[in-house]
């Protein structure tokens, strides 16, 4: 009797929380489509009651300025993707989430600011661009893999088999180390990437799209890096070798895969992938301090959730929509709903998607690609 | 894992030195790091022994010691008889040290031809003059080579003498260090019990000991540790192994001695010191807090801090008469109702979505909402309710009647916080052993098989996360009463993490583990913005913060002060295996990093 009783009463407590859950899922479906809607009246109508009816000054925006904001999304979305491919592979094959990785793409930032800082002391950046891009591009490589690597030698290895948050918690610690570190050996001050070359910055237009050359920069050199990693991955036999110990680690050991190496080149991989990043954010937003790395890292592993985690094409696809989300959110649902001040919260509303995507569907866009036993 | 056999070397000069390279080379890199961080040069203004030597020698010179010390550790199996230590590891110490100092070597000549002042900003001057000792580049050159290699033996050494020099000079050591380091403090506490004579006779006027009285007191400490000998490790195995009713008096005994030590003790304390405490208790009712949440039902909450800015804000809004948008001027008290109501329809509306989530995506959604709550605060939607930038303002202290709690006095503070860290104490106490408690613990160590037994896994994480908003929420009244101001930046993420830090350092799941741990850190070290016993260590002491955390993570999760229950957890596989090497039950020793510490075996 009294266990019957007591199991109907958990059972209904059980339900509130459900209950309360879809009521946020509810509540947060409504606000956005109500978003939306304004929004779409606002294009249609400005002076429509319901266009006004949250926000009576709402212009809407024109045809270029969404463009802009498009291109701006994503650009910024493919840096994510850079980065979440890190966090991906690291979470396929070892199934913790490697919190330290914004700190690699960061060292990618870092190294290429010095480098190129130093070119253009000596006029080599002005003179002849391309070669120093390249060369900051192979020194930035180096220093985020190898970062990635010792960083794998040092705090990961020895933690492979303990329960799942300890490397999660080391890897909070590697992060907080590697910001403070860089810090006392760079220095707090933000630090400013020499000027682009005006043929690069200058502001094209390419299928009645707007773009500056540094935009299209990133975006291609995004989609190569992703090619060159899918290849890696899905035609070579590392690539297989990396896929069988995402699958089981046991197994693959004993069809002869050298497990460590295969770990270790995952992190290699993941950190070149961040370095890339790295110097592309410094051509776009030609700042970084020792804290650059905190937020795009965090909103990487956002995106990482958003395409399914262990899933590289679901990261890459889910940076895309997360940047783009980031940079149109703000001015399409939360503007018309009569929030001021939206740009500030473009930071927010990637926390909103992570929390949206982890309400409706926890497995990513795209689905995950783990383990069984990581799933649990 | 383990490639050690048990062949012994031929002679001192056979040794591994693959591996005796790698040390060197981790021990140069340290040296090297630590230099250009910044940390000798900016240490290098404290003395400890006036004229002799200061702060940031002694942070170089015990990188040797260290590592020497490490290298020449032995892996001890169990089964194989392992060699006797001696002149063999003092080479390895001697060589590894030698290594280091050469890394040294090289850096000092690096300084003097080459300016990278540009990316390194420690690249300076200074730094030179430092290795150098002003006495040019030749001197230093061979001063660090030598020191670091003799270093390097006395760190090796460690493991070869008898174990009583080993402790003794340990403790001289360690104790010289504490007296001189924590100077600002002892003479504080000197001049409040009217001793004023002893510090003189201490320490220098300038600062630091002086050589003789360095001398003396380092004799006194030897003497005092050759005859309490044993006699301190005696007390404290009959306390562990005491049982039952027997325990629990010895519990209560050092209870009631730490409480009256805490209470009596602010009344003889200055301003200074009384802050530090104060701050020490703010700290440690967050991490009260946090150990219910991530020690106990083992669910990593990242965005601690919204929890703590929900009570700052609702007390600022609630008590100041600059609020911008309703301004009640309540009592504090009144709006210490307030604020438990917000933090828990906060930790409600924050713990029901992630409730069902893997544990790493909860700490990754929960420092999501940490910044959500954050940037909602700064930014010009909320700005008309919260001040924004501005933050709310002129928070009055905190009315008793009889006295009145300010932050221009933070003696009252420290009561002030004394008083809600007793009550989560006791909280926390209570719910440690409560059906509730227990369930927490299930669910740590496994959700699933605590599901099937009956746990309503839901309901007991969602009362984890009200319980630790609360007890954050009433600190950031206190905390709101205390500066007087609230700010967004008051609550950055960075608390979150040195609040998880405190937690981990201390002990997970266990009150007197996270006492300690805030004691040392946030006391010694200091907290985010305050300062703690060792202000020449604000600009390094995050990333000590971030070493530590992966230090303890690597050798002890459990903590300084672990929890019996939590720690045999974490080493499951070596009480198995202590079990079946011993052939009875599981052995109730734990090991004391002497026996493992070493990872050379494993490269092969």
């Amino acid at each position: 009797m009294t266990t019957h009783a007591v199991s109907t009463k958990s059972a209904k407590r059980v339900v509130a929380v459900d209950r309360f859950l879809t009521f946020i899922r509810i509540f947060l479906v409504t606000m956005i489509v109500i978003g939306l809607l304004a929004f779409i009246w606002q294009q249609i109508d400005a002076d429509n009651v319901f266009a006004r009816w949250r926000n009576p000054g709402a212009r809407g925006l024109t045809g270029d300025q969404f463009k802009g904001l498009l291109i701006s999304g994503l650009s910024q979305g493919s840096m994510y993707g850079l980065i979440a491919l890190g966090y991906s592979m690291v979470y396929g094959v070892l199934g913790f989430i490697n919190f330290a990785h914004g700190e690699v793409f960061m060292v990618g930032a870092m190294t290429g600011f010095i480098a190129s800082d130093k070119f253009a002391a000596n006029g080599l950046w002005e003179s002849n661009f391309l070669l120093c891009l390249a060369l900051i591009m192979l020194m930035a490589i180096f220093f985020s893999t190898f970062t990635a690597i010792l960083m794998e030698r040092v705090a990961y290895r020895a933690l492979r088999n303990s329960p799942r948050l300890i490397p999660l918690i080391t890897s909070i610690g590697v992060s907080f180390f590697i910001q403070n570190l860089v810090l006392g050996l760079f220095g707090p001050a933000t630090k400013s990437y020499p000027r682009l070359p005006e043929w690069l910055a200058d502001q094209r237009s390419i299928l009645t799209f707007e773009i500056a050359g540094t935009r299209i920069l990133v975006l291609v050199v995004a989609a190569v890096s992703m090619a060159g990693l899918w290849y890696i991955v899905e035609r070579t036999k590392t690539g297989k070798a990396m896929r069988a110990v995402a699958e089981d680690k046991e197994i693959a050991s004993l069809m002869g895969i050298d497990v460590n190496r295969t770990i270790v080149t995952t992190f290699a991989v993941g950190g070149a992938m961040a370095g890339v990043g790295g110097i592309l954010w410094g051509l776009m937003f030609r700042s970084v301090t020792h804290m650059t790395g905190f937020l795009p890292g965090v909103k990487a592993f956002t995106a990482a959730v958003v395409g399914g985690i262990g899933n590289l094409g679901g990261a890459m696809a889910g940076g895309i929509s997360l940047g783009s989300a980031e940079s149109l959110a703000p001015l399409l649902i939360l503007e018309p709903l009569g929030v001021p001040g939206v740009s500030q919260l473009k930071d927010a509303v990637a926390f909103t998607v992570l929390v949206l995507v982890l309400l409706f569907k926890p497995t990513g866009l795209f689905g995950e690609r783990l383990s069984s036993e990581d799933r649990a | 894992m383990s490639t050690m056999t048990a062949t012994m070397p031929s002679s001192a000069l056979d040794q591994d030195w693959r591996r005796v390279l790698r040390w060197g080379l981790i021990c140069g890199g340290v040296l090297i790091a630590l230099c250009l961080v910044g940390m000798p040069v900016e240490l290098d203004r404290r003395e400890l022994i006036e004229r002799y030597l200061s702060l940031g020698y002694v942070s170089v010179l015990m990188i040797p010691i260290l590592i020497g010390r490490i290298a020449a550790t032995q892996v001890v199996l169990e089964g194989v008889e392992s060699r006797k230590q001696g002149l063999y590891d003092l080479v390895t110490g001697l060589a590894v040290g030698i290594l280091g100092g050469v890394s040294l070597s090289v850096l000092i000549v690096a300084l003097d031809s080459w300016n990278l002042r540009d990316p390194l900003v420690n690249w300076s001057p200074k730094l030179f003059r430092f290795l150098t000792y002003e006495n040019g580049i030749g001197f230093g050159l061979m001063a660090w080579i030598v020191t670091c290699g003799l270093l390097g033996m006395m760190g090796a050494a460690s493991h070869v003498v008898p174990a009583m020099v080993r402790r003794v000079s340990g403790i001289v050591v360690l104790s010289l260090l504490g007296i001189s380091v924590l100077e600002g403090a002892i003479e504080d506490l000197s001049e409040g019990f009217r001793l004023e004579w002893l510090t003189d006779l201490l320490y220098a006027k300038k600062g630091g000991l002086t050589l003789t009285s360095a001398i003396l007191a380092g004799a006194a400490i030897a003497v005092v540790a050759v005859l309490t000998s044993g006699r301190v490790k005696a007390l404290t195995t009959s306390y562990r192994e005491k049982e039952g009713a027997d325990r629990q008096k010895a519990s209560i005994i050092l209870f009631v001695v730490v409480a009256v030590l805490v209470i009596v003790l602010p009344i003889f304390l200055g301003k200074i010191m009384n802050e530090l405490l104060a701050n020490v208790g703010l700290f440690l009712l967050l991490a009260l807090g946090l150990n219910i949440v991530v020690g106990l039902a083992g669910l990593l909450d990242l965005g601690y801090v919204a929890f703590f800015a929900v009570g700052g804000y609702t007390t600022a809004v609630l008590t100041s008469p600059n609020s911008p948008f309703f301004a009640p001027e309540m009592h504090f008290g009144f709006a210490l109702i307030f604020v438990v109501i917000f933090a828990i329809v906060v930790g409600l509306v924050i713990g029901a979505p992630v409730i069902r989530m893997r544990g790493d995506y909860l700490a990754i959604v929960t420092l999501g909402f940490g910044e959500i709550i954050r940037l909602l605060f700064l930014s010009d939607w909320l700005g008309p309710y919260f001040g924004g930038a501005q933050g709310i303002t002129n928070i009055p202290g905190v009315d008793l009647g009889f006295a009145t709690v300010k932050g221009t006095d933070p003696r009252s503070v420290f009561y002030l916080v004394l008083f809600f860290c007793a009550i989560a104490i006791y909280v926390s106490w209570r719910l440690q052993a409560s059906r509730l408690g227990r369930s927490w613990m299930a669910i740590r160590e496994d959700e699933q098989v605590a599901e099937t037994m009956g746990i309503n896994t839901v309901n007991s994480k969602l009362m984890a996360f009200v319980v630790g908003a609360v007890m954050a929420a009433f600190s950031g009244a206190v905390l709101a009463a205390k500066v007087g101001s609230i700010f967004p930046t008051s609550f950055m993420i960075l608390i979150s993490i040195i609040i998880l830090v405190v937690v981990i350092v201390g002990g997970m799941g266990n009150i007197a583990g996270v006492m300690v741990g805030s004691f040392v850190l946030i006391g010694v070290l200091g907290g985010p913005k305050q300062p703690g016993l060792l202000q020449e260590f604000q600009n390094f002491k995050l990333l000590i913060y971030g070493m530590l955390l992966v230090f303890m993570m690597l050798k002890r999760p459990e903590g300084l002060v672990p929890s019996a229950r939590r720690s045999r957890e974490l080493h499951q596989d070596e009480f198995l295996q202590d079990a079946w090497l011993k052939g009875d039950k599981p052995g109730t020793d734990d090991d004391d990093g002497e026996t493992v510490g070493d990872d050379g075996g494993e490269e092969e």
